[in-house]
């Protein structure tokens, strides 16, 4: 066995020490400056921990007051829940029965290949031609329209993790349940779907995270309250004369909570979802 | 049940998605083409055909030019760090000590973080009047006077990539610790009691199982790298002086700002071109190397 000798293991220790304080001190910091008075953030030298911890920036961005940053901020969280909801849904609707479609005929597979590929393709090639198009239907600034975009994206992806959690029932057991008579739906509501739930739900978390994270989309077809969402309303904030830094912090902290608590609860499974692909080459 | 009936009936179970995906990509994708042929304005004016106009226009425009060496700057840089940051970070974590399994859980949070987040962040603290890095480097006396480090040509690109480094290295480390995992113990206990040193071990027996997971992380990451938009934008929205302008900004900027769809549509065919060719002599390397290394 690996000899460990105590320097070897000093060694280990000190450059774990290194890898957290590199991965934890931008984090720390950014909620450190959330609630930090606005004069401590300004101090020379910097102060790197508040007098009293100010938690008001929180109480402020979550108001709802007539045209407050809290008014801004609340419709864009709302706006991102709701585009994030409805293009996760419209996904696996879309996925569910394409993946198991894939799975089960693979001489109809080069057809995902093709829209997988389609990853390739930056965003900046289809925009043109969706900004007039949404603009046609009437549905720029409007959150139905985004969702509707936002499925270029979620829709391949969802399919792809679908195709490869059904490979891994064994048809066998669909096909034992349509010997005893069952249709393709009732197969698909008895047996299938439930042995597929824990991919169901790993697929539609990971739309979630992409969809909550999508800004290009999202800055180009979105103009104000009624549509734009959170990751333009963050970047209106850090772009614009907002004087205090604590508040764009603080934007950013509420907009990281939900995707940061997917991660951290859902590590399994989402390590095992980035890694399949890497893995299986 | 008949092949052709399974064959049709995969094709009905497709058709949805299909037809949603024609509608927002195949559909778009085409009309880009037909756009790139004409001088069309992103609002009024239809546009009349130019031919190849707006294609000779933009590659021999120098803005093209600076804006494609930024880019590559960028992709290669930023992408080489996080390959070899993550490698690091993974045979650390593949180590034994106390406390791995809460670093590993930690190094899902930069991945977790929204982009648009990441980039005010690292806006935040880069800040030249009242940002931390400047309070750091001033307190530990290596620095005299705060910098505006985005507002420097010189050290704006650097200051980016390290930005989208710190986000991007921990999915490179996950992906090549579950690779390590899969290395048998016995085959590193064979060359250890062969006398391998630890670069002959790396080298010899853990990279063969490393290549090939590396090579689609690598694959996925240099795409990713070459479309970059969001957090360039955020960050510095190009600048300064176009320093920091990236391909998907030139585009942006020639369509939405300008609002000249029709060569900003050559444009973007032109980056798209650029981004399948990288892929397709990617997926070629990447077979050779599962090949290889099977």
């Amino acid at each position: 066995m690996e000899r460990k000798s105590p320097v070897f293991t000093a060694f280990i220790y000190v450059c774990a020490i290194l890898l957290a304080a590199v991965i934890l001190a931008p984090l720390a910091w950014l909620f450190v400056m959330s609630i930090s008075p606005a004069a401590d953030l300004a101090a020379k030298p910097l102060r790197w921990w508040p007098q009293t911890a100010d938690f008001s920036r929180y109480a402020q961005l979550l108001s709802r007051a007539e045209n407050s940053a809290g008014a801004a901020f609340t419709s864009s969280l709302r706006n991102s829940l709701e585009v994030a909801g409805m293009a996760t849904l419209a996904a696996v609707v879309l996925a569910v029965p394409a993946g198991w479609a894939v799975s089960r005929t693979p001489s109809v597979g080069w057809s995902l290949s093709m829209v997988i590929a389609t990853y390739m393709l930056p965003p900046v090639a289809l925009s043109v031609p969706l900004y007039m198009g949404l603009s046609w239907l009437g549905l720029l600034n409007n959150v139905f329209g985004l969702a509707l975009i936002y499925l270029t994206i979620l829709a391949p992806f969802t399919t792809w993790l679908m195709k490869s959690g059904f490979d891994s029932i064994p048809r066998e057991i669909e096909a034992a349940a349509m010997i005893d008579g069952a249709g393709l739906l009732q197969t698909w509501r008895i047996i299938t779907l439930p042995l597929a739930a824990p991919v169901v739900a790993t697929s539609a978390l990971f739309a979630v995270l992409l969809a909550w994270d999508e800004f290009f989309y999202a800055l180009l077809f979105t103009s104000d309250q009624r549509a734009k969402t959170l990751t333009v309303a963050i970047a209106d904030l850090a772009g614009g004369r907002v004087s205090d830094y604590g508040l764009i912090a603080t934007a950013g902290v509420l907009a990281a909570l939900p995707p940061v608590l997917i991660g951290l609860v859902m590590q399994r499974a989402l390590i095992s979802g980035l890694t399949s692909g890497g893995v299986k080459g | 049940m008949s092949g052709t009936w399974m064959t049709t009936r995969a094709w009905l179970l497709m058709l949805p998605l299909l037809a949603i995906m024609v509608a927002v990509i195949g559909w778009p994708l085409v009309d880009t083409v037909r756009l790139s042929f004409t001088d069309a304005q992103l609002v009024g004016t239809a546009g009349n055909y130019v031919g190849f106009d707006n294609y000779a226009k933009m590659l021999t425009s120098s803005n093209f030019t600076r804006t494609l060496t930024t880019t590559t700057w960028f992709a290669v840089i930023s992408v080489a760090a996080e390959m070899a940051l993550g490698v690091l970070a993974a045979l650390l974590l593949n180590q034994e000590f106390r406390g791995r399994a809460v670093l590993r859980g930690l190094m899902i949070l930069p991945w977790a973080l929204p982009t648009v987040v990441n980039a005010t962040l690292w806006r935040l603290i880069y800040n030249p009047e009242y940002g931390a890095l400047n309070a750091a480097l001033t307190q530990l006396h290596i620095i005299d006077d705060y910098r505006s480090w985005l507002g420097e040509p010189g050290t704006a690109l650097a200051a980016l990539i390290v930005a989208d480094c710190w986000k991007n290295f921990p999915l490179v480390a996950l992906i090549a610790l579950a690779a390590l995992q899969a290395v048998p113990r016995d085959i590193t206990a064979a060359a250890l009691v062969d006398g391998a040193g630890p670069f002959n071990r790396f080298r010899f027996v853990i990279l063969p199982y490393l290549a090939g997971p590396l090579m689609v992380a690598l694959v996925l990451r240099t795409i990713e790298a070459f479309k970059v938009f969001d957090i360039i934008w955020v960050m510095t929205r190009g600048g300064p002086a176009n320093s920091t302008r990236s391909l998907s900004i030139l585009v942006y900027q020639e369509a939405f700002s300008f609002q000249r769809a029709g060569s900003g549509a050559s444009l973007a065919l032109i980056v798209t071109l650029l981004v399948t060719v990288l892929a397709v002599v990617y997926a070629t390397l990447v077979k050779k190397t599962a090949g290889s290394a099977a």
